[in-house]
């Protein structure tokens, strides 16, 4: 029986993601002009100013997380030893071979961020300021610009190189089927070596150092030790989502005979789960703080939940927790790629919107009058939609490069007959 | 009480399982059951199944539970017996979420142990009759229910002929009845009254 294994990028697709992407770059010079127009005072430019930084500084992070999640999903699949991932374990792949671009592009936006000294996002970048500041001076040993270029780099690179590795593993059987039993149990345990030291890398960064150094230290004073995995969750459950819309999309071109309801039913499983898994850390965190009432840690949500952001906050709690919860839960809507399709845009959409919520309060704060105001959304979401169109074109790149069936692992007939 | 007659073999792999099941189906005998010592995924899909209701009964526990606690803090706490913690309004929705939570997870998980075991027919001192024992231990039995159309020398070498074993005639009571796995307790005179019967 013949497949169509190897997938054509079609003109339609580069010519979508072609006109993403110069939207997106037109949106960020109008930005840029708009936003240094050069009138008002010095506060006012230095406000502007950040506006632009921490719109590329969102989108940047963002989508270089829900991209890195596919390998994350890879690795932690591959430690488990699981096997109904293999008939689509091609996309999640392709996913994360954006890894290395997106990672070029938010550790530049960073360290122009750092070096930059837009204190405005980062205040502790702010040497005077830190002096008199008993809590960054306190904090002066993690919230420095050495240790956050050290981290960026190693976290870019550590993911870049490592996923590339996974990639590698995974296409060196394309063309050379394992010969015996002997040889497959060694293959196997490469893997899962590989995998476990990313899974290590991974803890290091996205679990704990990366989420406080890109995006908690915004906030500079204040602090969560559920932020990184709040973080972590919220980009995970975006991440599967995204998994979901190419296969999606493979499925309806043709691709991926082998995959077929009972998979992305379980890709589903995963986007409901982690919805309600992120919903159990955003309260954990939020009650907490709502309960103990301290002043330090209320100024977090003062402006978020209760402040200008709290449309933009409960709409986001509404879409990331409401909606996965309700449509979600019935088996025939994780079977249904309709209603998947548009679940997995309305998550990618909602944590989005989770991540805006918690950049811009920090940067939109005047920092003399401590009044906070939302900016003009829609300029960033334009610049999220030429994200969009790069991901969109070198995941299609990688997908080309591949057969779509990593069709000689041994795992692979479990997938074949995986039942849910 | 119903004692009904039936033909039953014994399937070691699902393998041959799973054709066996396709073939008795498309041959039109009506499977009675079919009996595991663990689930096996796909063999409801194969048997044509319809979907369990136990989610569908699982939600609305869990809701019930929900509202349960949600209305009764909302009651103790804003009508019957105010208290000031802290300074926290009345109605402190946050701090009651942990209690709802669990509260809508004790009701669905007993509301749905309960309702597995009125579907499965699960209590103490229930009884039901078994085709072979072994299909506790290491065997898949199916058991096909002899109607009046069955041609019994037919379904029995139809049978041994999609690959099962010890194939056999049996007749079984379908009904539960009160008594014990560890005593002989016949309710019925099974073998007799049925085949005065027919």
């Amino acid at each position: 029986m013949s497949i169509k294994e190897n997938f054509v990028v079609s003109k339609r697709y580069n010519m979508i993601s072609m006109a993403l992407m110069a939207l997106g770059i037109l949106a960020i010079i109008g930005l840029y002009i708009t936003t240094h127009s050069g009138k008002g005072t010095e506060d006012e430019k230095a406000v502007a100013d950040v506006r632009f930084w921490a719109s590329l500084l969102q989108n940047s992070v963002y989508f270089l997380l829900i991209v890195n999640a596919s390998m994350f999903f890879i690795c932690a699949t591959t430690l488990a030893w699981g096997g109904w991932q293999m008939a689509f374990r091609r996309v999640p792949e392709a996913i994360s071979a954006v890894v290395p671009v997106m990672g070029v592009i938010s550790m530049a936006i960073l360290l122009a961020i750092v070096f930059g000294d837009k204190h405005n996002i980062y205040h502790w970048t702010d040497a005077e300021h830190v002096e008199h500041d008993k809590i960054l001076r306190f904090k002066k040993g993690f919230l420095s610009k050495n240790f956050f270029t050290g981290i960026t780099l190693f976290t870019v690179a550590g993911w870049s190189f490592l996923g590339w590795k996974m990639r590698k593993l995974s296409r060196s059987l394309d063309n050379k089927p394992l010969a015996s039993m002997a040889e497959a149990k060694k293959y196997i345990w490469n893997n899962t070596v590989w995998a476990a030291l990313y899974i290590v890398v991974f803890a290091l960064t996205i679990m704990s150092s990366v989420p406080w150094l890109w995006l908690m230290s915004i906030d500079a004073h204040w602090y969560s030790t559920m932020y990184s995995w709040y973080t972590f969750a919220s980009t995970f459950v975006a991440g599967m989502s995204l998994i979901a819309l190419f296969v999606v999309y493979l499925k309806n071109k043709g691709y991926l005979e082998y995959t077929n309801q009972e998979h992305v039913h379980d890709i589903g499983k995963f986007m409901f789960a982690f919805s309600v898994f992120w919903t159990y850390l955003w309260f954990s965190q939020f009650m907490l703080i709502w309960y103990a009432n301290i002043p330090e840690e209320t100024t977090y949500f003062k402006p978020r939940a209760y402040g200008p952001y709290s449309g933009l906050f409960w709409t986001m709690f509404i879409i990331n927790f409401i909606a996965p919860l309700l449509i979600l839960m019935r088996r025939s809507s994780k079977r249904n790629y309709t209603v998947l399709t548009f679940m997995a845009v309305l998550i990618i959409f909602g944590h989005w919107l989770d991540l805006y919520q918690m950049v811009f309060p920090g940067p939109m704060t005047d920092p003399k009058t401590e009044v906070t105001h939302v900016p003009m959304i829609l300029w960033d979401f334009v610049i999220a939609l030429g994200f969009v169109g790069l991901i969109m074109f070198v995941t299609g790149k990688a997908l080309s490069k591949a057969p779509l069936l990593a069709r000689n692992h041994p795992f692979v007939k479990e997938s074949l007959i995986h039942h849910t | 009480m119903s004692v009904k007659k039936f033909v039953t073999g014994n399937f070691y792999d699902e393998a041959v399982l799973f054709p066996a099941v396709k073939k008795t189906r498309r041959a039109g005998y009506k499977i009675h059951d079919v009996y595991t010592p663990f689930p096996i995924h796909g063999l409801d899909k194969a048997m044509g199944l319809r979907d369990t209701s136990l989610h569908t009964a699982g939600f609305i526990y869990g809701i019930t539970g929900t509202a349960t606690a949600v209305g009764f803090i909302t009651w103790a706490l804003t009508i019957d017996w105010r208290l000031n913690f802290g300074g926290k309004p009345f109605f402190a929705l946050p701090a009651w979420i942990p209690i709802t939570f669990e509260l809508t997870v004790l009701f669905a998980a007993v509301g749905m142990v309960l309702t597995f075991c009125y579907l499965c027919q699960l209590a103490p001192f229930v009884k039901k009759d078994h085709f072979n024992p072994r299909s506790t231990d290491d065997t898949f039995v199916m058991a096909l229910e002899c109607t009046d159309k069955t041609n019994e020398a037919e379904a029995i070498s139809f049978l041994q002929t999609i690959g099962a074993t010890d194939v056999q005639v049996q007749y079984k009571e379908t009904e539960w009845w009160l008594g014990r796995y560890d005593k002989d307790t016949k309710r019925f005179e099974k073998k007799e009254t049925a085949e005065a019967a027919h």
